[in-house]
């Protein structure tokens, strides 16, 4: 009997009103911070990069708080409750992933960049033509992940608001967009980045006090939680499921079935560990420092924040399988998204879950409002002032262009939202990493390491990259042609009818095959091109080791 | 990048040939490609292990904590390490180097 009552709970859990409140709360509050500490008139500067003025340590929880988006912590917590230990997979990939930024990428980039990746990128190439191409793939990037964040915004809506009908789902997301949009007209970088910072302390408090009591309740017994989460799962009502218990704690639930989910998994985990570096607003946040000192900086104390909330959401995971149960978690609107919201209830009533509600908004809004700048930077930065004016503008003309282009991307964010509102984030995001891994990153390396490398075989790598990644989705079980759910009779894939079914690429994630093309592209192209410029070759090694002309850049 | 002021190109090719230059180039990558090899590698072995060696991985070492979940915890104490000796290295290490690369650059600009 417990299980149709906490069904029944579980369409509408909480107290909306509260819900809304605590959110409304937050809004105001940021928004009087971001008004506070950064409305104004901005140079480009300031608009794009605060100016370089953060701090490592505050740039480095202004990251967490950009990363740990709502797939990190919905999505990741969702995946661990239904499939445990390979959902857990998931927040190893995301963490290892950050060694490539620290090592690799964070302080060359910083080092010969000021405003956007595409800086880097042509720094040694033909202008024009790169960063057309580097702006394409930031922009498709971004779209991914923003209609990820988006849509977690839809599933939490019918969660936490206690509404179902489609109108009112649209009217939250549409709220959601033009706050966000509030705050980087009014705050540009530097708002943005104090509601990030804000955001992650909140989240990471919030996710502390979770496991904590979770653990609390097993005596702080790890194992004995384990237990608990494979005991429910056994008792489920789902044949299925309730088979399946012990394998919570082993590899496989997921994955492990068919060679192809095998493959599909390591193409899933080359994706997360190399796509991290070659995100455009993870990269973008490295300028809001002054010094590579500083991005070094920022980048540890990124790693550590981001491992210890993901050690958090383990707990949070197993948690929520054993207290709220698979059978609840799937019934409840947005499923596996839906059971950190729904763990807060079992633990501390609609008060907890307000809070958590508020937090996981927030978590959207500080998200989409990174991803907004970087991709208005590109646009008016890029675009606009490099590519359309060859660089005969004025700051004011360039800051103007950004704020109409964040004002655009606000739109497709809500309408893009609106259609994405049923598909699981985390996985959206993954997808949005393996774009980036495949378009972004073997350029950024190869433009950072390799001597030889030159125009062509950048053009070629990111279009090759971008391409095949994008292609390979279209035309995977992701898209189309999943097997039908006997129940409701509709296809896993986006198009859910069963009967349209044009997939050809089994796996669901492109990486495996788009990330070695795209770097084999590069060396091609570059092997097949004579350009080379020796002196700014030299020009931007020695920058890019030594940091000079970083200072001297800071002041305009 | 117009606004930034640019030393003659001879200076930093000048540099970029110097000694001093090559050994930083050499120290940084030295550091930084070993440790990539490294932990890429242990990634992808838990990575394989997970998927292909389930049976492994999902035997209880006590109570239910399994060998694949220490493997695990494991990626997140390499990532730990590798951060805290990385940033330690660099601070003591590449810093002074590259700074003073750095310095005398802006020297040689003054005249």
């Amino acid at each position: 009997m417990t299980t149709i009552t906490f069904a029944t709970a579980a369409t509408t859990v909480g107290s909306p009103a509260l819900n809304i409140g605590i959110f409304a709360l937050f809004v105001a509050f940021t928004l009087g911070i971001v008004i506070k500490v950064a409305s104004g008139k901005k140079t480009a500067g300031e608009y794009y990069t605060a100016g370089g003025a953060f701090s490592g340590k505050q740039n480095g929880i202004a990251i967490a708080g950009d990363y740990l988006s709502a797939a990190s912590f919905l999505g990741i917590a969702g995946a661990i409750a239904l499939q445990g230990y390979d959902g857990f997979l998931y927040s190893i990939g995301f963490l290892v992933a950050w060694l490539v930024a620290l090592l690799l990428v964070a302080e060359l980039m910083r080092n010969t960049g000021r405003f956007t990746m595409a800086d880097v990128l042509s720094y040694r190439l033909k202008q024009r033509p790169v960063r057309i191409a580097t702006s394409c793939s930031v922009l498709a990037v971004s779209l991914f992940y923003l209609l990820a964040q988006m849509a977690g915004a839809g599933g939490l809506v019918s969660l936490l608001l206690g509404i179902s009908g489609e109108a009112a789902q649209n009217l939250v997301i549409a709220v959601v967009g033009i706050v966000m949009v509030l705050y980087v007209l009014i705050g540009g970088m530097k708002g943005t980045t104090w509601v990030q910072i804000i955001k992650a302390v909140m989240l990471i408090a919030a996710a502390f006090v979770m496991s904590i009591w979770v653990l609390a309740k097993y005596g702080f017994n790890i194992s004995g939680l384990f237990q608990g989460a494979v005991d429910t799962a056994a008792s489920s009502t789902n044949a299925k499921t309730a088979a399946n218990a012990e394998k919570l704690l082993t590899p496989g639930l997921k994955y492990g079935l068919t060679t192809t989910s095998k493959i599909d998994f390591i193409s899933l985990s080359m994706a997360l560990v190399l796509g991290t570096a070659g995100l455009p607003h993870v990269l973008q946040r490295f300028y809001t420092v002054p010094t590579s000192k500083q991005a070094r900086k920022s980048v540890e104390w990124a790693i550590w924040l981001i491992g210890g909330f993901y050690l958090l959401t383990l707990t949070i995971g197993f948690g929520a399988g054993a207290l709220v149960g698979p059978d609840v978690i799937n019934a409840a609107p947005g499923k596996a998204n839906a059971a950190a919201p729904l763990l807060a209830f079992e633990l501390g009533g609609s008060v907890l879950l307000g809070i958590v509600a508020g937090i996981a908004f927030a978590t959207i809004l500080a998200v989409v409002a990174g991803l907004t700048i970087t991709s208005s930077a590109t646009f008016a930065h890029d675009l606009y002032k490099e590519v359309f004016k060859r660089g005969n503008t004025t700051q004011e003309q360039e800051v103007r262009v950004a704020r109409l282009a964040a004002v655009g991307i606000g739109v497709v964010a809500i309408f893009g939202g609106m259609l994405a509102k049923s598909q699981n984030i985390a996985f959206l995001v993954a997808l949005a990493f393996a774009v980036a891994a495949s378009a972004n990153l073997p350029t950024i390396l190869y433009s950072l390491f390799w001597k030889r490398f030159n125009t062509r075989g950048a053009l070629w790598s990111i279009y090759g990259g971008l391409l095949s990644s994008i292609v390979l989705i279209l035309f995977s079980p992701v898209v189309s042609g999943k097997p039908a759910d006997p129940k409701t009779g509709l296809s896993a894939s986006m198009i859910t009818n069963p009967d349209i079914d044009f997939h050809v690429f089994p796996l669901d994630n492109p990486g495996l095959i788009s990330i070695p093309l795209a770097f084999f592209l590069g060396w091609l192209g570059t092997v097949t091109s004579k350009e080379f410029d020796p002196d700014k070759y030299a020009e931007m090694e020695v920058r890019s080791l030594t940091g000079h002309g970083v200072a001297t850049a800071l002041e305009h | 990048m117009s606004s930034i002021p640019t030393t003659t190109d001879e200076g930093y090719r000048a540099v970029q040939a110097s000694e001093d230059f090559q050994t930083l180039r050499k120290k940084f990558r030295g550091f930084v490609f070993p440790t990539t090899a490294f932990f890429l590698a242990w990634y992808f072995v838990y990575v394989f292990l997970s998927i292909f060696a389930p049976g492994f991985m999902g035997t209880k070492a006590f109570g239910n904590i399994t060998i694949g979940l220490i493997f695990g915890l494991l990626q997140f104490v390499t990532t730990f390490v590798i951060t805290f000796v990385y940033a330690r290295w660099a601070n003591r290490e590449f810093d002074p180097l590259a700074d003073a690369i750095g310095r005398r650059l802006d020297g040689v600009q003054e005249h």
